[in-house]
Parts: structure tokens; sequence; C-alpha cells
């Protein structure tokens, strides 16, 4: 069993972004992390290739060299190898971009499924996994929160907004894993000191046999501007009154 | 003339409302609305979708679409597309939806915007980001038709009175695209009103600790009535309530009368999808929580006196004791 996880480095996934006179994200020089969205997925890929007996876990990442980290820590959760694509001309790169380099880049390996996060925590278009299998000529099962691989198929229950489906599929397949689907482990310090001695290729835009027009972005920011802000209201520390006062509000809304 | 087409969620229950919100949009951008709706109820909903500004209705019943994941419905839609060649194609930002539009920015080569909030015209959308406090505008480039992912409840659903011709979609979908398949549907029991149309929401966060706490905010709900319970992701993923509790940026997007939190911090991803309520009562321990700072009415306490006592207070004035 190969899986191929992609794994997306995110400025600071903790805290609040910055946001460039360009009107993009600033990655360079920012705090940054491997997405927390793409762990529950690497675990999954991880638990998988652990239960076949057999295979690798590849991990893909396209971004700047900072993203290095993100892969660092994939692999110091125990994925095997790591690609991660940097180039300059890949700067704003929107999803579609985004897409074709993923999907170039995973036709290079061997692959029996493909996982990546729901959406990312700070792009969160959530089409890129669709978008790259529709590439790769594969189904995509999105937004798994549980799933069950067999033989040549897989199962998973797919999240609605009223409780789930249970979708089976032929591998190979894109399946997207939600937030709290996994419980992803903690790198071990064994599996830090072996990260540093696993492979990670680095390739650039021509070396995935695409054009810089291929990927060229086709959406500009036009303009940033701030909102204008909610003005608060009062804020009370809790007494007595503070019921009679809650409850004055949801008369003066009539609904109570 | 500029075309403008709404990718329609539909159910045997009808149209999805993102439906009918997109349509009303739409008949501000466009000369030529019309709408896709591919599965069970498509025929049916065209009724709605017409009144709601779609003069073509470009539908199939076919089981297809519903059982199979994605595939069918992009193929379809990519039909459709080459043969009218839309400006522009407004999308909610449903599960589906999603699948379906990554899929044919692929066929079409075209530029694909998500989270958009509003949309300007066929070639610039708006979206909102860092928990709506800035916004950001976008100019969409490259081939036709621009593919614009929005945001529920953006816009307000108004009908025009118009009605839709229907135009069958053949659904000869090859073997190849049926894979993923949808083998059962499973539906977690929910009771009173849904999350998106209650008048009041009350939403519990990793403060309350634990599965037992959503208890008293189910008395606090039927004490007001017509109130649903919500959550934050923390208190989904912790698995104390169901995902389809889930309020913010992959959740449900509500906009009640009153908002209710407990023990919510106020996270940029949650206060997207409640900030547009028209009160927002937030209770938290944190007098520095974010969620203070959009609150109508902040109070600083521990959840487990205050949620109690204004139940207790509610009843009061019910039995007007
Ligand atoms: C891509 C992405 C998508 C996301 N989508 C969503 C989404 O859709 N919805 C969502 O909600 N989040 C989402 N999140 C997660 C979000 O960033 C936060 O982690 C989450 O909202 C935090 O939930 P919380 O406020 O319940 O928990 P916390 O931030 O831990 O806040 C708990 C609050 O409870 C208070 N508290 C504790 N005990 C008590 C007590 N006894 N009485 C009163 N107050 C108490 C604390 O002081 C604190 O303010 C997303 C994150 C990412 C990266
Ligand atoms: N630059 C990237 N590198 C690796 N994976 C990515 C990248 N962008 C998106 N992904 C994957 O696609 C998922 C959805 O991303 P998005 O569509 O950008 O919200 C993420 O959770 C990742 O798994």
């Amino acid at each position: 069993m190969n899986v191929v996880v992609l794994t997306k480095w995110v400025p600071e996934p903790e805290g609040t972004p910055t946001i460039g006179d360009d009107g993009l994200l600033v990655r360079d020089g920012a705090d940054g992390a491997l997405d927390p969205g793409d762990e529950y997925g690497l675990e999954a890929a991880l638990q998988l290739v652990e239960t076949a007996g057999e295979g690798e876990v590849t991990l893909i990442s396209m971004g700047p060299e900072v993203a290095h980290a993100a892969l660092q820590r994939g692999l110091a959760m125990g994925a095997h190898k790591g690609v991660r694509i940097t180039d300059d001309g890949l700067r704003g790169a929107d999803a579609l971009v985004t897409a074709k380099v993923l999907a170039a880049a995973i036709q290079m390996q061997e692959f029996d499924l493909v996982i990546g996060g729901v959406e990312s925590t700070d792009g969160y278009t959530g089409t890129v996994p669709a978008a790259i299998a529709e590439l790769l000529g594969i189904p995509s099962l999105t937004f798994a929160r549980g799933f069950h691989v067999s033989d040549d198929t897989i199962t998973i229950e797919r999240q609605t907004a009223a409780g789930y489906d249970s979708v089976i599929s032929p591998l190979p397949a894109v399946v997207t894993v939600t937030s709290g689907a996994t419980e992803p482990r903690y790198p071990s310090l064994k599996g830090v000191m072996a990260a540093k001695s696993k492979p990670v290729e680095t390739l650039a835009v021509s070396d995935l046999g695409l054009s810089a027009e291929d990927v060229a972005a086709t959406q500009t920011v036009t303009s940033v501007s701030d909102a204008p802000p909610k003005q608060g209201g009062a804020v009370v520390e809790f007494d007595e009154t503070t019921p009679a006062r809650i409850a004055d509000l949801l008369a003066e809304a009539k609904v109570i | 003339m500029t075309k403008v087409w709404v990718w329609a969620d539909v159910t045997p229950d009808g149209p999805a409302p993102s439906a009918l919100e997109l349509l009303t949009k739409a008949r501000d951008l466009g000369d030529d609305v019309a709408a896709v709706a591919l599965g069970p109820g498509a025929k049916d909903a065209a009724s709605a979708l017409g009144e709601h500004g779609a003069s073509t209705v470009f539908a199939s019943d076919d089981e297809v679409f519903a059982n199979h994941l994605a595939q069918p419905p992009t193929a379809a839609l990519a039909g459709l597309v080459e043969e009218h060649a839309p400006d522009l194609i407004l999308f909610p930002s449903s599960y589906e939806a999603r699948d379906v539009a990554g899929r044919l920015q692929i066929r079409t080569g075209s530029t694909l915007m998500a989270n958009a909030t509003d949309v300007l015209d066929a070639e610039h959308a708006r979206t909102e980001i860092l928990g709506g406090t800035k916004i950001v505008d976008v100019e969409l480039k490259g081939p036709s038709p621009k593919l614009v992912l929005v945001r529920p409840q953006s816009f307000a659903p108004e009908p025009s009175g118009g009605t839709a011709d229907v135009v069958e979609v053949l659904a000869d979908v090859p073997n190849e695209l049926k894979t993923a398949e949808r083998m059962e549907r499973h539906e977690e029991a929910a009771s009173g009103p849904r999350l998106e149309s209650a008048k009041v929401v009350v939403a519990g966060g990793r403060g309350l600790g634990g599965p037992d706490a959503f208890a008293q905010l189910d008395q606090l709900a039927a004490a007001i009535g017509n109130a649903a319970v919500g959550a934050s992701r923390a208190a989904v993923d912790a698995g104390w309530v169901p995902y389809s509790y889930q309020i913010g940026q992959t959740g449900k997007t509500v906009k009640p009368e009153v908002y209710v939190c407990a023990g919510i911090s106020g996270a940029l991803q949650h206060m997207v999808g409640m900030k547009g309520a028209k009160r927002i009562v937030a209770i938290t321990k944190d007098p520095d929580a974010p969620i203070l700072q959009i609150a109508d009415l902040g109070v600083v306490g521990d959840l487990f006196q205050v949620v109690p006592a204004l139940t207790e207070e509610i009843e009061k004035r019910r039995t007007g004791s």
C-alpha cells in the first residue's frame, strides 16, 4: 500500500497571518508549520501502511523553501520520504495552479491512495484535492470522517450536513480527511532524528514538465480594505442582575 | 449579453436555500440566468428556481447524479458549458458543489474563487478574510466561465415571479465515471428547529468541558423556544456533539436574531459562521476572549452559573411568577 499525503506548509497556523502590500499572505520569513488539518490525513496514511505491512508514505508539498519544516514534521511522524516543489514562478499560485503542480508531482510516484485535508488553514479553498483527482482521472472521496481499506477498494464515512454517507470506491482514489477523524501521533525523539536522514526531493516547475504559462495565476487581488468594525457592546462581570439583563435583550429582540 | 449560471443543489424535498440565494444575485449580474439541477427532485425544483430568476433550468432527475460522487455531475455540467458557454457560474459552498467546481475547473481551465461573500460582476468577486475583518476584492481572469463558490446566506432570496423552461439533461454517463458510490445515508437524529433558520441559536464550546453540559444548553433553548443548539469545532472534534452542530468556516453559517454562546473563545474560523447574527450574547470565563469584541452583551463568568440562572429567569418570565 503506497500512500501520497498532501502536506501544506502554512504561515502562523495558530496566530494571525500578515497580509502584504500585494494582498497576498506573507509567507517569506513567517513562522509556519505543517497545516494542522493535514496531520489527520497523515495519521490515516501511516495507519494504513502499517496495517498493510508494506509500502510507503510519501509527502508532497508545494511551498517556499521554509516549507521544508512541514516535511520534516511529517517525516518525524513516520512518513518515508518527501517531495517539495519550490519555484519563484509559484508565488501567488491559485487553486488551479496548485492542483496542476501537485498532480504532476503525484504522477511521478507509485500510489494506491492520495490523502489530503478537507481545506487548508490559510487558503481554505477546499477544491484542490478534487481538482487533483480530475487531473489524475481517478475518483475523489471528500470529507472522510472514517475510512476502511480492503484489497483494492476504500470505504469512507463521508460527513454530510445531517449525518454521514457510506461511500465505496475502487483504488486508486483521492480522499480528504476531516479534522478529528484520527488522532495524529506526536513525533518521538527517535522519529525527529530519523527524519533528518530521510530522502527529500526538491523540484522546480520545469522538472514537472510544466511551463511558466501553465502555472500563471488567473486571479489578482485588486484591493484589501478594513471591514467596518462591528461595534461591541457592554461587557459585564456575572452577578445576580445579569440573567435579567440577558433576558431583557432577548425580549427586545422579541424572541421570548 | 452576460450569461450567469447557478449550480442548484436539489433533493426530493426541494431546492437548497443556497440555490434561491444565488439566483437572486445572478439576476443582478446577468441578463441570461440559468440553473443547473441534477439528481432526484431536479425537475420539481424548476418552478421554485424559475420563480427566483432562472429563465432556463437544465435538469435531470436521474439517480446516477445522486448515487455517485462528483464525476457524473461534472461530466454533465462540462457538456452543458461547452454547448452554451456561460460567463460565470455561481456555486454554493456545499460538499457536492465544491467537488464539482474543483473538477470542472480542470475541464475548462478557468479560474475558481472560493468563500466569496459577494459577486460584483462576471469578473470580480469579494471575500472576507481574518474572520471578516478585511475585505478582499479579486479580479477573475482567463478563460470563461469564471467559477465562484459563495458562502451560505450571503444574499437574501427574493422571488422575481418568473418561470423557467426546463431543458432535459441527458444522463449518458460513461461507466468509468460511476466510481465512488453512495451506499447508505445516515441521518443523525435532530430535534427542534434547524440551525440555519432558528430565530435563536444557543452554542457551546470547549468551555463546556464535556458532552453532559450540552443538556444545560438544551434546557436554555427549550426555555427560549424556537431556538437551536450549535457548537464550536472544538466541541465537535472532541466528540461531544455531532458535526451537524458545527458553526463556522467548516460548518454552518447562522444569522439568527440572537446568538447566545457559552464557553466559546471566538476564533476567526468560528466567527465567520455567526457574526451575521443581529445580536450576540457571549458567556466566557476569559475577559480577553475575542468573542467579547463583537458581542452586544458579553458576560464574564462561569457558564455553569450563568446558563442555569438565565434559564430560570426566562422560565420565570414565561410563567409570570
Ligand atoms: C481550517 C480550519 C477550519 C476551522 N473551522 C472551524 C469551524 O467551522 N467552527 C469552529 O468553531 N472552529 C473552527 N476552527 C477551529 C478554531 O480555530 C478554534 O480552534 C475553535 O473554534 C475553538 O473552539 P472553542 O472556542 O470552543 O474553544 P477555545 O478556543 O478553547 O475556547 C474555550 C473558551 O471557553 C472558556 N471557558 C472555559 N471554561 C469555562 C467556563 N466554565 N465558563 C465559561 N467559559 C469557560 C475559555 O475561557 C475560552 O474562552 C477551524 C480551524 C481551522 C484551522
Ligand atoms: N501547496 C500545497 N502543498 C501541499 N498540499 C496542498 C497544497 N495546497 C493544498 N494542499 C492540499 O489540499 C488540501 C485542501 O487545500 P485547499 O483546497 O487549498 O483548501 C490541503 O488540506 C492539502 O492537503
